[in-house]
């Protein structure tokens, strides 16, 4: 039995062994880029970034919420400024309720509270809500854009895409 | 009666109340650990939950599916704790004696085989658990919600049971602690005892007696700090993460004042009468110096003392350190949430432009 059997020798099983890896490699390169394309799916059910929001005499003072639900955004009146702040809780991302009874913001997961501008008073919230870049286009629209955010602690608020003068 | 019940509930004053249980049930362990003790307890806590219960407010978030697994929790945390204390009374009374303990008697000792002892009864276990499970997935049904939206979160927003407590730790913290730190050191540290812990006192039977620290310690940490803070996750907070007594209706509309200040704030403004500093490490100075020296001045303090001394000529300098920072990070939970119900402190360090908050 031993003598017909055939002896791999030391060329061959390198030989089978590169192929194995080869194939080993591939499958797992495969995998991989099958998990990172599950990561971009075709369809995409979140708000968009950028969005009009209507016109400035649209708004009454105070919050609106017409574009929360879509956009994930409130728009504030304040003291001839309006504003589009970022409806995330800057403790652990939750989504606050606008109390119109109140006038604040109050987060349901760990009670973190903010004024109508956006300031952190209560709970454990570690900074202001984030506002997004506002600017008016050539029609006289507002035009809200989520990529860019500022940031109260970091004296960004004053900047004039942060607010619209109305 | 029911007011006071839900004033009491309010953990700025449950919260020592449940301390001083705890301390009174651990000193006292050989009183609770009788069975008259559970006969009396039992006596009185069955007509109190089924009073509890009567009360169709309170009911209904009993009854709640999410909740019922916390109701079942607290029945089993009950009776073992209570098991636990029985069986360390009885060895400890025997060790005074001068006898071995309980589980080390010979017929005690007597040694089985693995299969079939074993892995039979663990063939059961899984067949029971999974017939407990397919029961209860019959009986109570999920609740089916609306479709999930980005921009929109249930009121209140619950933690599965099971974080419940670590849910109501990130009330008084940053999420960076008490969403990471906090939770890694809490693994880690689990982890590490059997490292740490080279006594070989306790091992394979019950003694409080002979492990003081280690059964204080760790009790402490899991009754009051986990247990506790579930059963306050679960039955006192409603909408807005607002506390609510047991018989308090979930009103959406409850105002609790509430105005969170740094410490930063109570030294400049309160404390020095000027403004704050623009330097942000000079503002938080104050924070920075006490949370530096509550990490690195106090372990070199306690193993300067009589005791410290005693921990390191038995585990030796580097296990008494890192049980020591363990020990410390645990008691910083309860220190910061005593620190935001007596003073309404929001962070002791408070760097929001670095994203650290302590």
């Amino acid at each position: 039995m031993s003598a017909t059997r055939k002896h791999l020798n030391r060329r061959e099983f390198f030989s089978y062994l590169t192929v194995a890896w080869v194939a080993f490699g591939a499958a797992c390169a495969g995998m991989a880029s099958l998990a990172f394309r599950f990561s971009y799916p075709n369809v995409n059910f979140e708000p968009e970034m950028e969005f009009l929001a209507g016109t400035p005499d649209m708004y009454e003072e105070g919050v609106d919420e017409r574009y929360k639900n879509g956009f994930g955004v409130w728009m504030v009146k304040q003291e001839g400024k309006l504003f589009a702040l970022s409806n995330i809780c800057t403790h652990l991302g939750c989504i606050p309720n606008w109390l119109p009874a109140e006038l604040k913001f109050k987060c349901p997961c760990h009670g973190s509270g903010y004024y109508t501008s956006g300031i952190n008073f209560e709970g454990p919230a570690p900074r202001p809500l984030e506002r997004y870049k506002i600017n008016l286009t050539a029609e006289g629209k507002i035009k809200v854009d989520k990529t860019k955010l500022y940031r109260y602690e970091k004296g960004q608020w004053d900047n004039p895409n942060a607010f619209l003068s109305v | 009666m029911r007011e006071f019940i839900n004033w009491m509930a309010d953990p700025i004053r449950s919260f020592p109340v449940v301390c001083v249980l705890f301390f009174l049930m651990m000193k006292y362990y050989r009183i609770v650990g009788t069975k008259k003790f559970l006969y009396l307890a039992l006596a009185f806590i069955i007509p109190t939950a089924i009073w509890f219960g009567s009360d169709p407010n309170f009911f209904t978030i009993l009854i709640l599916p999410d909740n019922i697994p916390i109701i079942i929790l607290l029945v089993l945390v009950g009776y073992l704790q209570w098991f636990t204390l029985y069986k360390s009374a009885e060895n400890d009374k025997r060790i005074e004696a001068g006898l071995c303990p309980i589980e080390g008697l010979p017929e005690n000792r007597e040694k089985v085989w693995c299969w079939p002892n074993l892995v039979y009864t663990e063939l059961f276990c899984i067949i029971a658990a999974t017939c407990f499970l397919v029961v209860w997935a019959i009986i109570f049904k999920a609740p089916l919600e609306e479709p999930a939206n980005p921009t929109w979160a249930p009121n209140p927003a619950k933690a599965p049971w099971y974080f419940l407590g670590l849910q109501e730790m990130l009330v008084y913290f940053d999420p960076w602690m008490a969403g990471v730190v906090l939770p890694g050191v809490v693994v880690v540290g689990l982890i590490a005892i059997p490292y740490i812990d080279t006594n070989p006192k306790g091992n394979g039977y019950f003694t409080i007696m002979e492990r003081p620290l280690a059964m204080w310690g760790f009790l402490f940490g899991w009754l009051v700090l986990w247990i506790y803070l579930i059963i306050v996750g679960t039955f006192l907070r409603g909408p807005n993460w607002t506390f609510y007594g047991p018989f308090e209706y979930w009103d959406y509309h409850k105002v609790v004042a509430e105005y969170n200040v740094n410490l930063s704030e109570f030294l400049w403004i309160k404390g020095l009468n000027t403004s704050m500093p623009q330097n942000m490490f000079l503002r938080e100075i104050l924070g920075i110096v006490v949370s530096l020296g509550y990490v690195f001045v106090l372990p070199p303090m306690m193993a300067a003392s009589k005791f410290g001394k005693g921990m390191i000529e038995k585990i030796g300098n580097m296990r008494y350190y890192i049980l020591v920072m363990l020990f410390l990070l645990m008691m910083s939970l309860p220190i910061k949430m005593v620190l935001r119900w007596l003073f309404s402190l929001k962070y002791i360090v408070a760097l929001p432009e670095l994203e650290l908050n302590l």
